[in-house]
């Protein structure tokens, strides 16, 4: 069986008097080792979703199995066994405000039961591991919101879980301090061994870090997969519109009125070649350049271009099939896209 | 009209006042801490959510705390008698003003603790912690400012009762500023007894504020 598993699992909430499904029928396996994305608008339900792994959220209905055990039927003191062995960190931070860096992550060891010297040994390793050694006397307040989520990467990994789970952990930093999180975590998952799931409403964190991923739209898993493979021919609407990013959008599309726009994944090799270029020569004929992107797919460069091909139908056959002939990964976007 | 006798009195009132706000505040605290607690566990959204609990220990806490403090006084005395063996003087005062303090300061804790962070506490149930661990660990140390200020203006509340209890023969400045102020129109007394409680009051207060902002973290 799988590490993580999730079986038909649904959540609803009663709000004023009205039952609201905020996960419906979800069904899941997450493998030892892997870095798990679960991506989605707000209000999908991915945040629901990861609070269901540990049970802070119980299920309604379905069950979740970590290492093979279903957790509803754990004793409280099994479950909470079982509970310190998920690390957890979250958008928020969530530090205790009144206590430093370092007592910070003697905290989850301290519930455990470790006697303090030991504790506070064990957390000025976690806070190398990290490092931030010069900040063990630091409060949270003193801190940068990256050092933050270091030191609840810290304390996550204090009482040596087999998973950590991520509840939109880079959404409130800024790209280079996320980069530099989203590093750290990888190098967690190859050097302890640790699955991560991470939860996020940005494509560019799942892209960037994790190897499956799996798209929640409604409280439905819509789509799952590699990254990869979803990157390059996504299927579902809410995948196109999480790969697109709707907000940054090129903005004259609408003003255009191109014929056929087509979206095109350069893989390795092409990126070699000017395909582009070439394209044009060959056919004499112009076309343009919507949007172009170059994302950091799985630790490889992947770019990604929308063209809108000229009027003529047969060239525009003619186009799509030199284009998959040099081996690009051609997907036709519609004009809501 | 100073003479020695009356400031041994002052003094002896002094004393007074300072020993029933004290050991007030301290019993009060040892009723009301575990009472607030109780009721910020049990109230719905807490961590351990109990509408019955929660109901009867909201209605004695509003009960007690609507009675005025003078009426309670006397309402109290056989009860007062049965605990202390009379009904007058400083430590008799101490068991009215304890019941009265005891649901104020249940209500002070409720609120400081519903102001930890949700998210803080959600941190703690994810590492597999307790109710009581989040409580003693959690909620009574990231709550400490607020609490602490609670306590400043609770005993500021007892001092100024204990005050008050002079008209009972409480015994402490009140007593005094009562018995020379009132009965005998020797206002020099009371002035005095008044200026030094308005001393007292600041002496605490100052404290209070001083200490919670040496124990605050959260901003600097």
């Amino acid at each position: 069986m799988s590490e993580i598993e999730i079986r038909n699992l649904t959540k609803k909430f009663e709000v004023k008097g009205m039952t609201v499904t905020a996960l419906d029928n979800i069904s899941l396996s997450i493998e030892k080792g892997d870095i798990f994305g679960i991506i989605g608008m707000s209000g999908a339900g991915k945040s629901t979703l990861v609070r269901s792994i540990n049970f802070l959220e119980k299920p309604t209905d379905g069950q979740v199995f970590i290492d093979g055990t279903d957790l509803a039927t754990l004793t409280e003191k099994e479950f909470r066994k079982k509970r310190s062995e998920i690390g957890m960190i979250f958008q928020n931070f969530n530090l205790l405000e009144q206590k430093t860096a370092l007592d910070n992550i003697c905290f989850p060891l301290e519930i455990a039961g470790m006697r303090r010297r030991e504790a506070r040994k064990k957390a000025r390793e976690l806070l190398a591991t990290v490092n931030l050694s010069e900040k063990e006397k630091s409060y949270p307040s003193q801190l940068s919101g990256g050092q933050k989520q270091r030191v609840a990467i810290a304390r996550a990994l204090a009482t040596g879980p087999k998973i950590l789970l991520c509840d939109e952990a880079t959404s409130a930093l800024d790209p280079q301090t996320t980069e530099s999180i989203l590093s750290l975590l990888r190098e967690i998952n190859e050097k302890l061994h640790i699955t991560i799931v991470i939860i996020t409403h940005q494509m560019s964190v799942v892209t960037q870090i994790c190897k499956k991923v799996a798209i929640i739209d409604n409280g439905v898993l819509v789509e799952q997969g590699d990254v990869e493979q979803v990157f390059e021919a996504p299927k579902t609407d809410a995948a196109k519109e999480l790969l697109f990013d709707k907000k940054v959008r090129y903005s004259p599309l609408d003003i255009l009125h191109e014929a056929r726009k087509i979206r095109i994944v350069f893989n390795e090799n092409s990126s070699y070649e000017p395909v582009i270029a070439n394209l044009i020569l060959k056919f004499q004929t112009p076309v343009n350049i919507l949007k172009a992107d170059t994302r950091n797919v799985g630790g490889r460069a992947r770019g990604e271009m929308i063209l809108g091909l000229p009027e003529s139908q047969t060239l525009q056959e003619e186009i799509i099939s030199s284009l998959k002939e040099r081996g690009l990964t051609v997907t036709e976007v519609e004009e809501d896209v | 009209m100073f003479d020695a006798k009356v400031v041994a009195m002052i003094l002896t009132g002094i004393k007074d006042t300072l020993y029933m706000t004290l050991v007030s505040t301290f019993f009060g605290y040892a009723i009301g801490l575990p009472f607030g607690i109780i009721l910020n566990v049990t109230r719905s959204g807490g961590l351990h959510p109990n509408k019955v609990i929660y109901g009867i220990g909201d209605f004695i806490c509003n009960i007690v705390r609507s009675i005025p403090f003078l009426i309670l006084l006397i309402l109290l005395i056989p009860f007062t008698r049965l605990i202390v063996g009379q009904s007058y003087g400083s430590t008799a005062t101490i068991v009215p003003l304890v019941i009265c303090a005891a649901p104020y300061i249940a209500r002070v804790v409720e609120t400081a603790l519903n102001e930890v962070d949700a998210g803080v506490i959600e941190a703690a149930r994810a590492m597999g912690a307790s109710n009581l661990q989040i409580v003693f660990k959690v909620l009574l140390v990231e709550a400490r400012v607020s609490l602490f200020s609670g306590a400043t203006i609770t005993t500021g509340l007892l001092l100024g009762y204990s005050a008050m209890s002079g008209t009972v023969g409480g015994g402490g400045l009140g007593d005094i500023a009562v018995r020379y102020g009132y009965y005998r129109w020797q206002t020099d007394i009371m002035i005095v007894t008044v200026l030094l409680l308005i001393l007292i009051f600041q002496i605490i207060q100052n404290i209070g504020t001083r200490f919670s902002t040496h124990i605050d973290h959260r901003k600097r």
